[in-house]
């Protein structure tokens, strides 16, 4: 039956997809929400001719969850963090780019060629790199904010108005540098730790969510977010009054990169838009709309000056060390799994 | 029943309630009607009336992902309100003048079976299906999934009609020599209009409507209205969108409009 | 709903009884490959074993059923207790769907009746004031209650402006919202029915209660409601169900702190959980119970059919 019905669905599939098939260049990225510009994607379309099709997603698992069932061979780009482009790796999604392939593949800066995360930079690219920790109404709260306690032990002025964002990875590696425990632990009393410090945060919360991270904080509908450096640099221009924190437990860092896919529909496109996000001039319209930074080389002169000089850019000294978020292996991240579904339950 | 005495019938306190009912069910709307004209391009303050978020609608930067979904959904819900009216009168004609044979329970069963079936069930079982058959997501996904389940609700109104007209019409007909064919398409259907006209509309709304089967069939770039008003509201709802739900609004205050007075304009003959 | 309309067999004919296979035809192919062949496939799923980051691997496995049924501890070592986390989640799905149902029964009944005894004329205008709404799509409906409701939204401001409260009530991310969003997206499925029921009902048998001097409440229940309860029985199931499997609601208006039985399965295709053959088996839990619940109100139905006739 299987094949019979691959059979007939393809044969419908040949029949109405033949007229669209034969139409123009085009090239079909999986993005995350707000964070390529309008401009960027018409300027490539003007350069090149190429249509630029991109469809959003709100996190890494999201995106992995998408490719898995179906999606594979239908988009040519995606923008990975960091630790998911190794699983991605791990999982057979990802493309080889060949020597010679990317022209601008020097524009990488130095320090982003050769990530443990992609050795060699084999499939993707560097797109933006920044910190993850929390902001907080500063009309709300006037004490220290430099602690991981204003999400796990939050003074009774910012109890019920905290909205953390809704991935388990950013929730647990935080809650981790609190207890200072390193992350994919395999220690039963520090798991059980980690645990029992969700279950006691959560009365805490008031909601989960990544995709109005920053809404909730311009609408005065929370105090405190968990919440990306450029995103609260937005919020504060947005009208908010809020202090991005870098505290002394340490802070999430990460870099999103743009992955070529395996069977992508439109490779020789997607190396296009890929050396194109390379160029300085290209990359830094990005950085000034989502206000992180770019790993490109020669990237500053295009830069909006005011960005550099953003509190959310400039660590105090008694900052914490950024760390990444790591992968564990299966058994491990059952547990993690475990735990996730508890606090949510 | 004007015979029944008006006090008997009305209950105190039933009309606040109704007026209740309604307020909550408008007040939503008219706050969102009201603030899509707002000028502001935040949603916390008013400064004054403006049209710029209709203007950005349809040309400002998410008007190319509007269009497109637009497109998409309308076409999607006519194509798939076409196929499942045909299908649902088709197997109303079995099921209501078919006589009665053993699998009509089950016939009903699975015709009702989208209606029974919570729709995140249904959307999660047609992704899993479609990815082990290997047929990739993308627009055929969606109308062949809005097919399946638009058929229930265009069959209820029309076998609801069906029932209700006697089959002395046909059978006159076939006295006079016609064919069932004829009898079918000259007699039956004609008389099965409006209800397959409800029917239609029933199945095309629920198709324009639907987001959460299209969220977990759709593919690549494919977007439907529901699919890129949620993509966008996700992160707050915003001046465009109220905008953009106004305007459904009003389409749709038409097209009720428009189907009541299809409907009395039946009565009347 | 299903009920009702399979009852009304009593005018079928014959008319077209040698073309019936080939009118059934076209319905039990659709229906068949797309909605009952892929619930048959989900429920396989549900008994194969798990692929680490989504997927299956073809092997059977009980895995799925035992995680929602048996707690082995944090670290899948201790001996099998009953695992309250899921039984949690469809208990709180129950719930909040049955206070969702109540309320739009509470606010849902006396609107249909009010509307089913005005004059013939003007029924169809207060159907479609009832009905207009829901031609908004269901998340714009959802957001802008969120909208209203907001601690700094109009709703809040108008009644402090207007000097009722002094601080805004705190609605939004409780599990009253969740409610009300229920309550909201589902409410015409309990007025219509009900509405078809009362206009059907016949008013002199509450005229000769009250000629009988029974008091006008005691009409409505013991005269009106049993008279109309096949109505009432439809309308809590049309809102109930969709209720149960929501995830719009709860993820928008709950601030997505609590799963419903609709995220949990959601969570296990599209986010970070990744385990589909849990997501089938729960998937198949939530199709068993619903069919379970509808099968009781089918009898009850046909019960208070029988009797009525």
């Amino acid at each position: 039956m299987k094949t019979m019905l691959k059979t007939t669905a393809a044969a419908i599939a040949l029949t109405v997809g033949a007229s669209a098939a034969a139409a123009e260049e085009k090239l079909v990225l999986y993005h995350w929400f707000e964070y390529m510009p309008q401009e960027v994607l018409d300027k490539f379309t003007t350069e090149t001719g190429i249509k630029v099709t991109m469809d959003t997603y709100d996190s890494n698992e999201a995106m992995l969850a998408s490719l898995k069932a179906g999606g594979m061979g239908t988009y040519d780009l995606a923008v990975p963090g960091d630790y998911m482009v190794s699983i991605m790796a791990g999982e057979g999604l990802l493309d080889t780019i060949a020597d010679g392939e990317l022209a601008n593949k020097g524009n990488i800066a130095p320090e982003w060629a050769n990530p443990s995360f992609d050795p060699g930079r084999a499939s993707s690219i560097p797109y933006q790199w920044g910190s993850t920790s929390f902001a907080v109404n500063r009309d709300t709260y006037d004490g220290d904010i430099q602690t991981t306690d204003i999400l796990f032990n939050p003074p009774s002025e910012l109890s019920g108005k905290i909205n953390m964002l809704d991935s388990q990875g950013e929730v647990i590696a935080m809650a981790s540098l609190h207890l200072g425990i390193p992350q994919c632990s395999t220690d039963r009393e520090q798991l059980k730790a980690l645990n029992a410090l969700l279950q006691r945060a959560k009365q805490h919360w008031a909601s989960f969510n990544s995709d109005t991270a920053k809404e909730v904080l311009v609408s005065g509908d929370a105090a405190v977010g968990q919440i990306y450096d450029g995103f609260a640099a937005k919020a504060r221009e947005e009208g908010a009054n809020v202090e991005y924190a870098y505290p002394t437990q340490g802070y999430i860092a990460w870099m999103d990169n743009v992955v070529l896919l395996k069977d992508a529909p439109n490779r020789g496109n997607a190396l296009k838009f890929m050396d194109f996000l390379l160029q300085p001039e290209n990359i830094a319209l990005v950085t000034n709309y989502a206000q992180y930074n770019a790993g490109v080389t020669g990237v500053s002169s295009f830069l909006d000056p005011a960005l550099a000089a953003q509190p959310e850019k400039n660590p105090h000294a008694n900052a914490g060390e950024g760390v990444f978020i790591e992968v564990c292996d299966e058994q491990t991240q059952a547990v993690y799994d475990q735990i996730w579904t508890n606090l949510k339950k | 029943m004007a015979t029944v005495n008006n006090d008997i019938k009305t209950y105190k306190g039933f009309r606040a309630i109704t007026l209740l009912c309604l307020l909550v069910l408008y007040a939503p709307l008219v706050i969102v009607t009201i603030y899509s004209f707002n000028a502001s391009a935040s949603i916390t303050n008013w400064e004054g009336l403006s049209f710029r978020w209709y203007a950005d609608v349809f040309t400002g930067p998410e008007s190319d992902k509007f269009k497109v979904a637009a497109f998409n959904s309308f076409t999607i819900a006519i194509m798939a309100a076409t196929a499942s009216t045909t299908i649902a009168t088709l197997a109303a004609t079995a099921m209501v003048r078919g006589g009665k044979f053993k699998l009509r329970t089950v016939s009903f069963g699975l015709i009702s079976l989208p209606l029974m079936v919570p729709e995140i069930v249904t959307a999660v079982a047609t992704l899993i299906f479609f990815n082990s058959i290997g047929f990739t997501r993308g627009y055929l996904t969606i109308l062949v999934a809005h097919i399946a389940f638009c058929i229930p609700f265009a069959y209820l109104p029309i076998s609801a009609r069906m029932q209700g007209i006697e089959d002395s019409f046909e059978q006159a007909a076939m006295d006079l020599y016609a064919t069932k064919r004829q009898a079918f398409t000259k007699v039956l259907m004609p008389l099965m209009a409006p209800g397959i006209i409800s029917g239609f509309l029933l199945a095309f709304i629920v198709s324009l409507d639907d987001f959460i089967i299209t969220n977990f069939v759709k593919g690549a770039g494919v977007e439907t209205l529901p699919t890129a008003i949620f993509g966008s509201v996700k992160q707050g709802i915003k001046p465009n969108i109220m905008a953009i739900s106004t305007m459904l609004l009003s389409f749709s205050i038409v097209m009720v409009t428009i189907s009541y007075f299809v409907s009395k304009s039946d009565n009347t003959k | 709903m299903a009920a009702g309309a399979a009852s009304g067999g009593s005018a079928t004919t014959d008319t077209y009884k040698e073309a019936r296979n080939w009118l059934l035809l076209p319905s039990w192919a659709v229906l068949g490959i797309f909605v009952l062949a892929p619930v048959c496939m989900m429920l396989v799923y549900s008994f194969l074993t798990k692929e680490f980051r989504g997927g299956v691997i073809w092997e059977p496995s009980l895995a799925a059923y035992d995680q929602f049924f048996f707690d082995r501890g944090l670290f899948g070592d201790e001996p099998a207790k009953i695992e309250w986390t899921y039984i949690t989640i469809f208990w709180r799905s129950i719930w909040q769907a049955g206070a969702a149902t109540l309320l739009s029964l509470v606010i849902g009944f006396p609107t249909a009746y009010f509307i089913a005894t005005r004059p013939e004329r003007v029924r169809p205008f207060w159907v479609f004031l009832i009905t207009i709404p829901y031609w908004v799509n269901l998340l714009i409906r959802t957001v802008s209650m969120k909208f209203l409701l907001r601690d700094q939204g109009p709703l809040n401001d108008f009644l402090i402006g207007t000097g009722l409260i002094d601080s805004p009530i705190h609605i939004v991310n409780t599990n009253f919202a969740v409610q009300l969003g229920l309550f909201y997206s589902y409410l015409p499925f309990m007025v219509l029915p009900i509405y078809a029921a009362v206009e059907r009902y016949n008013f002199s048998l509450s005229e000769a209660a009250a000629d009988l001097y029974a008091p006008k409440w005691v009409t409505l229940r013991r005269i009106v409601l049993p008279a109309i309860k096949p109505g009432v029985i439809a309308g809590c199931i049309l809102v109930f169900v969709p209720s149960m499997g929501s995830f719009l609601a709860p993820d928008l208006l709950g601030g997505a702190k609590n799963f419903m039985i609709g995220s949990l399965i959601e969570e296990q295709f599209k986010g970070n959980a990744g385990n589909w053959p849990f997501g089938a088996a729960a998937s198949m839990i939530l199709l068993t119970m619903v069919l379970i619940i509808l099968l009781i109100f089918a009898r009850q139905q046909s019960k208070a059919e029988n009797a009525g006739s």
